[in-house]
Formats: C-alpha cells, sequence, structure tokens
C-alpha cells in the first residue's frame, strides 16, 4: 500500500540527483570544449568546414522560414493596424518584432531542429562506433578535434542566420505590405528607420542570436558526447537535444529580454 | 594554402550573413538615408511647428503622391523648421501653392499637402513655399477651445 509514494519519490530522487549530475557534467564539458579550442581555431579549416555544415545546409530552411514569417507578420500587422488608421506603422512592427524576438528565437528553434540533431546524432555514433575511443588511443584529443570545431562552427553560424532570418523576413513584410496590400512605401521604411535603434534593437539582437548559438550548440554538443552507446541511445539523445535547447533558448530569451529592456527602464 | 570548394560555399555563407547585419542596421536601423531619384526637384517651405512630421514622409497633393520629405531642419534666424521637399518633376506647382502639415487618419503620420493656387509661374528648382500651415498641435487647439468656452460664459 505504502509502495506505490515510496517508488514515486525514489524516481523523483533519482531524476533530481541526475539532473544535478548532467548540469556539472554538461559545465566541465562545456569547459572542455573552450580549453581545447586552441586547436580549432589555429587550424580554422576543421572550423570552416563544419560552418559549412551546420550553416550553409540550414540556410534554405532560414530563408524559407523568413519569408513566411515576414508574410504573416505583414497580414496579420496590416489587419490589426488598419482598425486604427496607422499601417503606415507597418514597417516599424515588422522590423521590431523580427529584430528583436522572433528573428534570434525563431532561427534558434530552427536551428535547434536543423543543425542540432544533427550535430548530436554525428557525435553520439562517433562514440557508438568507438571512434571517439580510438582517437583518444592515437593521442588525438577529441575535444579539440572533433568538438570545439563545431562548437564555434555553431557559435559563428547562428548570429549570421539570424541577422539573415530577420533580413529576409523584412522585405517579407515589404512584399506583402507595399507591393500586395498598397501601404504607402516612403512611410514603410521611413517609420522603420525612426523607430529602430541600432544599438537598443539590432545590436541587441545580434547579442540575443550570439547567447541561442552557444546554448543550442553546446547542448546539442553534449547530448551526443553524453549519449548511451546504442542506436536508441543516439535516438533518445537526439530528441532530448531538440527539447532541452528549444526550452532553455525560451527561457533565456525571456531573462535576455528582461536585462535589455531593464537596462532602459525599471 | 590549398583551395577547396567547402571555403567558397563557407565564403558565400558569411558574406550574406554580414550583409543581412549591414542591411539591418542601415536600412531597418537609422544609420543611413535613402538617396533621391534625379528626376526630382526641391522646394523649401517653413514651418512654425512641424508636429510629427518625419523625413522620406510623403508629400501629397489632392491625396496623390508626388514627392517625399527629402529633409527637415531648424532654422536658428527665423526660429522654424525648415524643410525640404523632392517633388516628382511630372508634376508642376504655381509660384504661390500653398503647403500645409496634415494627418492621415487620427493616429496616422503626417504628411504634406499641397494646394496649387493661381500664378501662371510654377515652382522651380529651390524655391520656398510662402503660404504653409503648420501641423495641428492637441494642446494648443484645446487650450483654444476652453478658452472659448471661458469667453463665452463670462458674456453671458
Amino acid at each position: 500500500m505504502i509502495d506505490a509514494p515510496v517508488r514515486w519519490l525514489t524516481a523523483l530522487g533519482a531524476w533530481a540527483i541526475d539532473s544535478v549530475w548532467r548540469l556539472g557534467l554538461a559545465s566541465r564539458f562545456l569547459g572542455a570544449t573552450l580549453a581545447g579550442s586552441g586547436t580549432a581555431l589555429r587550424r580554422f579549416r576543421l572550423t570552416v568546414k563544419q560552418v559549412h555544415f551546420v550553416g550553409n545546409y540550414s540556410l534554405i530552411i532560414i530563408v524559407v522560414s523568413g519569408t513566411f514569417v515576414g508574410f504573416v507578420l505583414g497580414l496579420q500587422g496590416y489587419n490589426t493596424l488598419q482598425k486604427y488608421a496607422s499601417e503606415q506603422a507597418l514597417g516599424l512592427l515588422v522590423a521590431l518584432s523580427l529584430v528583436r524576438e522572433l528573428g534570434p528565437v525563431v532561427t534558434a528553434l530552427l536551428f535547434a531542429g536543423r543543425a542540432g540533431t544533427a550535430l548530436t546524432a554525428e557525435v553520439g555514433i562517433m562514440k557508438a562506433t568507438e571512434q571517439l575511443s580510438a582517437m583518444e588511443m592515437m593521442a588525438v584529443n577529441p575535444m579539440s578535434r572533433v568538438i570545439a570545431p563545431r562548437f564555434w562552427a555553431g557559435v559563428i553560424s547562428m548570429p549570421l542566420l539570424a541577422a539573415i532570418f530577420s533580413a529576409v523576413g523584412v522585405f517579407g513584410g515589404y512584399f506583402v505590405g507595399v507591393v500586395l496590400i498598397g501601404v504607402d512605401e516612403g512611410a514603410f521604411w521611413a517609420q522603420m528607420q525612426a523607430g529602430v535603434d541600432v544599438f537598443d534593437d539590432v545590436l541587441n539582437g545580434v547579442l540575443k542570436s550570439v547567447v541561442f548559438g552557444v546554448v543550442v550548440t553546446w547542448i546539442a554538443l553534449y547530448e551526443g558526447y553524453d549519449a548511451v552507446p546504442t542506436a536508441e541511445g543516439v535516438s533518445r539523445a537526439t530528441t532530448r537535444t531538440v527539447v532541452t535547447s528549444s526550452l532553455a533558448v525560451l527561457a533565456l530569451d525571456f531573462v535576455l529580454t528582461a536585462f535589455m529592456l531593464g537596462s532602459g527602464g525599471w | 594554402m590549398e583551395r577547396k570548394s567547402v571555403d567558397l560555399l563557407v565564403g558565400i555563407f558569411v558574406a550574406l550573413g554580414l550583409a543581412a547585419i549591414l542591411m539591418l542596421a542601415m536600412k531597418v536601423g537609422n544609420l543611413a538615408s535613402f538617396s533621391f531619384s534625379p528626376n526630382d526637384y526641391s522646394v523649401y517651405a517653413n514651418f512654425d511647428n512641424i508636429g510629427g512630421l518625419k523625413v522620406r514622409a510623403p508629400v501629397k497633393s489632392a491625396g496623390v503622391v508626388v514627392g517625399r520629405i527629402a529633409d527637415i531642419r531648424f532654422d536658428d534666424r527665423k526660429f522654424q523648421a525648415r524643410v525640404t521637399l523632392r517633388i516628382d518633376r511630372r508634376y508642376q506647382f504655381p509660384k504661390d501653392s500653398s503647403a500645409a502639415i496634415l494627418t492621415s487618419g487620427l493616429l496616422g503620420e503626417q504628411y504634406i499637402g499641397i494646394e496649387g493656387g493661381g500664378d501662371d509661374q510654377a515652382l522651380a528648382e529651390g524655391d520656398t513655399i510662402k503660404l504653409t500651415q503648420s501641423a495641428v498641435v492637441l494642446e494648443k487647439l484645446i487650450s483654444q477651445f476652453l478658452y472659448n468656452k471661458a469667453s463665452e460664459g463670462s458674456s453671458k
């Protein structure tokens, strides 16, 4: 009779201890990655190859999503603003929502799905097929040869992808708002330029995307490195990458936004 | 170092990303202004108060966009705002046309409306529009209304 609550409590405790354990391991993993970064930066060709894998291959999904998010923002924004006869503010609405929020966040979520999973699976299978152990046997540090180049590639690619997303989205909004619906073109750009600040909005957006890049890549690589070396283990690790990094991005987004707005008000 | 095709592709990717950041800074942010086409001519107008008028706002006549505002400056001799209008060469206005700052809708953006006059000479590059009407300042309007109400009440 008392069995069920006890078992439940035990499971909860095991889960809590395991979580803290993994958090500590992940921190040590990040430290080791940073310590092993020397090679990745000295032999930059390794990193460039990974930028190609992580960045170039994500380009299409980012451009297409950015365009459609811009389209939708243009339509929705026009519909709402038009009620207050201020549809000229459409450019401002589209640009601010993209640069401040949607650009970094949606890009990070897509990046986790497109590049993060690939990284986890790749590293996990390297581990499962004992390639990482083989490297260690040959006195090659897998941290600096495998992990660090991928980490820096993610950190470099993510802000670039987010910027491309925002830029494409602005043109998407422009296309729907100005070309299809017929909002005044000058007002579209003028209100945007008057309302968007280069440092408060654009730079903060870039800063956000850098942080998201670090977090998503870190989680993806750690999950791969920590995966149980079986087919099932790798598939679980891949799922965990998407779930954990998406949640981390959304939570961090709130914290970062609070900080960034906090410098102006509060 | 030997060149590989990967380098080219990564180069394209990085260039695209940097171009996007630059575009966000210059075009979406306010680091640079637009260039105007050479098919325009500049006309100036002085206003006592421009309200919320912005550069690049439209210049309309009879509701049709005929040009853009290129520049807004403060003239510290006359204590007025000096607005530069770039008007399309296709449209000619008489020299005694008037310019007014109007608002589209209740919360809409402000623009300059031009009403044609009766002069047989047309406005040319560098001319100044003499007859101008400033933007409506809501506070002034309300205080005027209250003042009139008060004087009405005392005269009874």
